[in-house]
């Protein structure tokens, strides 16, 4: 499927990645280029095979639900560009 | 003391012994490696050159040594791909984006090798966020393979992701170094350069602080000059991890004993759909060679069919970007790295991302986000799951026949640094061979096996059963002595 310049902005904005004009029309012919070459897969027949969400045959372990970690605030913070006490810092949204 | 360049070019083994015996120390061999680092540096190999942590690691490794605390790797330097947590050392993924990061722990894999007495020379470079083929997408600056072709001084790729890790392993900067293998990003690197690179089944090693991609395809592995030394690398490497749950419970092996050389009985598997249009005469020749090699090695070869191998890529091109794009929105300003505009929410996530991000990273966070958004997850990413299934049922109705399975490791030699970053799907092609056996989990190993006509390393890949890594290592070192690969590449750190 191609996709034009008018998708590639949805898609940027659902990804949220700002995309200059002209790199947007780039962007929609590599990815039409790269979907087109992946819809090869459309001629497989899939009738009665499960998606395949784990490759290794294993049940997830259980453990006792008590907290094992935490306490660690500064540590979370540490990189942060912007922080004021125990807070991540960000523009303000709600008006 | 043996002189410093007499430690340049040691294989794992041959360092654990010539410390065990005296014959010079971890500290000897940690200043060694700090002015190998010097000595390639046009490599680019490194984002980060860690010295002082080097020196450091390595007083405190002899000191255990005099107490005779000897770890598996003990007093061994190592590179560590950029795509580890390192406890205050930057961590970037070779990204923009995590500029400035400097975690607060370690990764679960990297701890490992400190455990068994393993010294940090740096962080290696790779393309960004283990995105590529080539090392061009780093935003460093791409990595140098050590080879040339001859007769030409063009600078050739190193292959990718991990391809600082393959390049220093290869011009001996390092014994050994560790990558990760999404799609081939240990395998195809160690095949351009001339080295060792094994990626073990998934859930071998654990995950955990590993910066991720793409979470069902991951794993860690070791790159190295020799067979016996991954092994080596991977018993200290893998096991269990409560902080990752897809790590398995299931007792590691002392994969160097696995290394009898002998492959009586081994059936091994020749799957005719890796020969692929368009592939040169001399990988088709290196792999019959290679057959041949095992079959004198008293293994019996077996025809096999894979048949939804081409439909592996395409299948790789929606999962992994699709696991991408929801993995790197955490990259948001806010928490870690690089934050851009003071504007307004939106605006602030719009821009970081987009300025943060290489094309590489951007192109598939775009896919990723296009295959999973309403109203077409079921016709990309639904599908491709199930043929993924069909992909891992191919290699689990061969392996009711073979052993192990032989093939080419790419489809070409390396190619000249600069190459197909004008057309994305010809790059994708690289991974044509390795990504079948990511897709179904499978272990995996590149083994250098013969030079091509312009005298660049080429690689012969096996793949075995899920964690059939003891066969798999039998099998590459029967491989590695018939091959009597002699790594001659042009860059090289000592006098080897």
């Amino acid at each position: 499927m191609a996709l034009d310049k008018e998708i590639v902005a949805r898609i940027a904005k659902l990804a949220r990645l700002e995309i200059t004009e002209s790199d947007l029309e780039v962007m929609s012919q590599e990815l039409s280029q790269i979907l087109s070459w992946i819809e090869q897969l459309e001629e497989v027949n899939i009738e009665g095979f499960e998606p395949m969400t784990s490759v290794v045959k294993m049940d997830l372990k259980v453990r006792e639900d008590v907290v094992t970690d935490g306490d660690q605030a500064d540590d979370i913070l540490a990189n942060a560009p912007e922080r004021k006490d125990h807070f991540f810092v960000v523009p303000k949204v709600i008006e | 003391m043996a002189g410093s360049d007499d430690m340049i070019g040691l294989s794992i083994a041959e360092m654990r012994d010539g410390m065990s015996l005296g014959e010079f120390t971890a500290l000897n061999l940690a200043e060694a490696h700090i002015c190998a680092a010097k000595n390639v540096k046009e490599l680019c190999g490194y984002v980060t050159e860690t010295p002082d942590q080097a020196k450091e690691m390595a007083v405190a490794s002899d000191a255990r040594r005099a107490k005779n605390e000897v770890g598996a790797l003990e007093g061994v330097p190592l590179a560590i791909k950029d795509l580890f947590c390192t406890k205050n050392v930057p961590t970037t993924a070779a990204s923009q984006i995590l500029s400035g990061f400097r975690p607060t722990y370690e990764s679960s894999v990297t701890a490992n090798l400190w455990r068994a007495g393993a010294v940090m020379t740096g962080k290696a470079n790779m393309d960004e966020f283990a995105m590529g083929s080539s090392n061009m997408t780093s935003y460093f600056g791409p990595v140098q393979n050590p080879w040339r072709r001859e007769g030409d001084e063009q600078a050739v790729a190193p292959g990718g992701s991990s391809g600082g890790s393959a390049a220093l392993v290869a011009a001996s900067a390092v014994p050994g170094a560790i990558g990760t293998d999404t799609g081939g990003s240990i395998r195809q690197p160690a095949a351009f350069c001339g080295v060792v690179g094994m990626k073990p089944t998934y859930g071998r090693c654990s995950r955990w602080g590993i910066i991720a991609f793409a979470s069902s395809l991951d794993q860690a592995g070791p790159i190295t000059r020799t067979v016996q030394d991954a092994a080596i690398m991977l018993s200290v490497m893998a096991g269990h991890d409560p902080k990752d749950s897809t790590s398995v419970d299931i007792a590691v092996p002392e994969y160097e004993a696995a290394l009898t050389g002998s492959m009586r009985g081994l059936k091994v598997g020749i799957p005719s759909e890796y020969r692929v249009d368009g592939m040169p005469g001399e990988i088709e020749k290196l792999w019959a060679e290679g057959a041949d090699w095992l079959l004198r090695s008293g293994a019996e070869l077996v025809d096999i069919s894979l048949p939804y191998t081409k439909y592996a890529l395409p299948t790789y091109y929606i999962i992994a970007p699709a696991e991408a794009s929801s993995n790197l929105a955490r990259y948001d300003g806010v928490k870690y790295g690089l934050r851009l505009s003071n504007d307004d929410l939106e605006t602030q996530y719009a821009k970081t991302r987009g300025t943060g991000f290489g094309a590489e990273v951007k192109r598939r966070i775009m896919i990723g986000t296009y295959v999973l958004s309403a109203g077409y997850y079921d016709a990309y990413y639904l599908r491709a799951q199930r043929v993924r299934r069909l992909i891992a049922r191919d290699f689990e109705q061969a392996f009711e026949k073979v052993d192990v399975i032989l093939t080419p490791t790419a489809p070409h030699e390396a190619f000249t640094l600069g190459d197909k970053m004008d057309d994305p799907v010809a790059m994708y092609l690289n991974d044509v061979f390795t990504v079948p056996a990511s897709l179904a989990g499978l272990p995996a190993i590149s083994v250098p096996s013969g030079l091509s006509a312009n005298g660049l390393p080429l690689g012969l890949q096996l793949i075995a059963p899920a964690f059939g890594e003891s066969m798999l290592f039998c099998a590459a070192s029967s491989l590695e002595s018939c091959a009597g690969f002699v790594p001659r590449p042009t860059i090289v750190a000592g006098p080897n």
